[in-house]
């Protein structure tokens, strides 16, 4: 922590003394952007409404639309108006490796900045704070977590709800048994074919699956928390300069209020491709991390 | 860019359990195994039976074969795991109860072996309808000469020649089950392909974790091709087409 502390006072201090990257000497993403002329950005393809497929088959979203004002402070920093953008699909499987191998410079997605991910990679502010509950039929009657001992539960593999859900059911000690979904579209249809009592993941996902189900009333979501997770862009780690636009530039968008009027077109306003609302309002933690723009880690 | 490795990292506790990574790839070890003998039982039978049936002289019987192989051959491996892990239960109502009252890890495996065991079994039938058509056909017309019933001359003329004959391609069918099993990560069984995923995504080592897989994967595969070729040789007829003596030499 105290680490983190020290590099961010490093960086402001760099902010301040340095009119423009263009003055010293590029380093790092920044150079290879120079040097290749187009930066590449990793999206996701179904991770609603943050990073996504439309009908066209354009990602959009709202990690889209911050990384974007990345890129355009790119485009000033590097004096660079015709900068190439690639846009390249990733996998929570495959992120952390295409990022390290430089296949993409910045993943705009739904990804958890955990202290172990920082081992390896970087993030940017905060842009979105999840709890990790779980998703139920309302006709099951459960409306807490210790409600789920017992039954069977489904979540999706390769997330970080599986060992979330392992400690859990160790320090309650609850017996649970899990089954698991590839993707979150399968994990949910476990829940609405009634083969699962209940679907654990972060609430935003669950509210993403409901909105999009045949029958959105027939669901709910527990309002209890496993965890809260912080989600932020990622960026490759020992990368001051890069490090730094991104977090003057996200910093900027949030102190500014700019932020309010992008949540609310991905949160609070039907979306695409269905039009579908998610209807979920910024709660207290989320409203916290827009007013002190920070990359801690869970 | 350079990857720093990390070895030691089978060794490290799994979050949340008081178990090694090594454990976890061990019990998907276990699975695949399980997975892979199940349905190559299920396969070898049915496919053997299809696959004889085809050779017959009976249209209807060979046009049920041939449906049952073209059905099983031309829909992708993946879509049907899907099938019959999600669409099957929805149909069949004391199915869909058993499903959901059972430990799920049953539905899993029997949808995996079913599927894999199915699949498998129409290639199988094409091994074993080639190498009966290869035999010539002066060795149907001899045992029914001899009197033998239409199945005595199966079993004891066509078909000891014709297995010796497909046990090459046998193999390499019993190698792409083994491999194929891994498609049954996607209905959320553990074998191995999923816990190196799993490793993967807690650790971040995913060149250790799949690196790990690999070479299970070989070791698994080369075993089942030596068992194989062992069997050749065991049930090679001397100087027969088939005779592994003289393809080794």
């Amino acid at each position: 922590m105290k680490k983190l502390s020290v590099l961010m006072v490093a960086l402001c201090a760099s902010v301040g003394i340095a009119p423009g990257a263009s003055a010293q000497q590029l380093t790092g993403t920044l150079k290879k952007i120079k040097e290749t002329g187009a930066i590449t950005v990793g999206h996701r393809e179904s991770s609603i409404p943050f990073s996504y497929l439309d009908d066209k088959q354009q990602p959009i979203g709202y990690a889209m639309d911050l990384c974007m004002k990345i890129v355009a402070a790119v485009k000033t920093e590097l004096k660079m108006p015709n900068l190439r953008v690639n846009l390249q699909p990733v996998t929570s499987g495959n992120r952390i490796p295409q990022l390290q191998a430089g296949n993409i410079d910045l993943e705009c997605g739904s990804t958890t900045n955990s202290v172990v991910r920082q081992k390896q990679v970087s993030f940017g502010p905060t842009y979105f704070v999840i709890n990790v509950t779980a998703a139920v039929k309302k006709a099951s009657g459960i409306r807490q977590l210790s409600g789920l001992n017992g039954k069977t539960i489904s979540t999706t593999s390769g997330t970080t709800s599986v060992p979330l859900l392992k400690r859990y059911e160790r320090t309650k000690n609850v017996k649970i048994k899990e089954i698991y979904g590839k993707d979150h579209a399968e994990s949910f249809l476990l829940l609405a074919q009634g083969r699962s009592a209940a679907f654990v993941m972060d609430d935003i996902l669950l509210a993403g699956q409901i909105a999009n189900s045949r029958n959105p009333a027939d669901f709910t979501i527990i309002p209890e928390s496993l965890r809260q997770e912080p989600y932020s862009m990622m960026l490759r780690k020992d990368d001051p300069q890069f490090k730094t636009l991104v977090d003057r530039t996200i910093g900027a968008v949030m102190k500014s209020g700019e932020i309010d009027a992008i949540y609310r077109k991905w949160f609070l306003s039907p979306i695409p491709p269905k039009g579908i609302n998610l209807s979920f309002p910024m709660t207290p933690a989320i409203k916290e991390a827009f007013a002190h723009p920070n990359d801690k880690g869970v | 860019m350079k990857f720093d490795l990390d070895w030691g990292v089978f060794f490290n506790e799994i979050p949340g359990g008081g178990e090694r990574y090594a454990d976890l790839l061990a019990s998907g070890v276990a699975w695949t195994l399980v997975v892979s003998a199940c349905s190559w039982i299920i396969a070898l039978i049915l496919g053997s039976i299809i696959g004889t049936i085809r050779t017959t002289r009976r249209p209807w019987i060979v046009r049920a074969g041939d449906a049952w192989v073209e059905l099983f051959r031309n829909i992708p491996l993946l879509v049907q795991m899907f099938l019959w892990y999600f669409v099957a239960p929805e149909f069949i109502a004391p199915l869909k109860r058993w499903v959901i009252e059972a430990d799920p890890i049953y539905a899993q495996f029997l949808s995996a072996v079913l599927c894999l065991g199915l699949f498998t079994s129409a290639r199988v039938a094409e091994q074993v309808r080639a190498g009966i058509q290869s035999l010539p056909q002066g060795q149907r017309q001899a045992g029914m000469a001899l009197g033998l019933t239409e199945p005595q001359v199966y079993r004891f003329v066509l078909l000891p020649m014709a297995f010796r004959i497909v046990i090459p391609p046998l193999t390499s069918e019993t190698m792409n089950l083994i491999k194929n099993s891994s498609i049954a990560l996607t209905i959320g069984l553990t074998e191995l392909t999923f816990r190196a995923r799993e490793m993967g995504e807690y650790t971040f080592r995913f060149f250790e974790a799949f690196s790990a897989a690999t070479l299970i994967y070989i070791a698994i595969a080369l075993t089942a091709n030596r068992a194989m070729a062992l069997i050749e040789r065991r049930t090679a007829v001397p100087g027969t087409m088939a005779s592994g003596g003289t393809r080794s030499r």
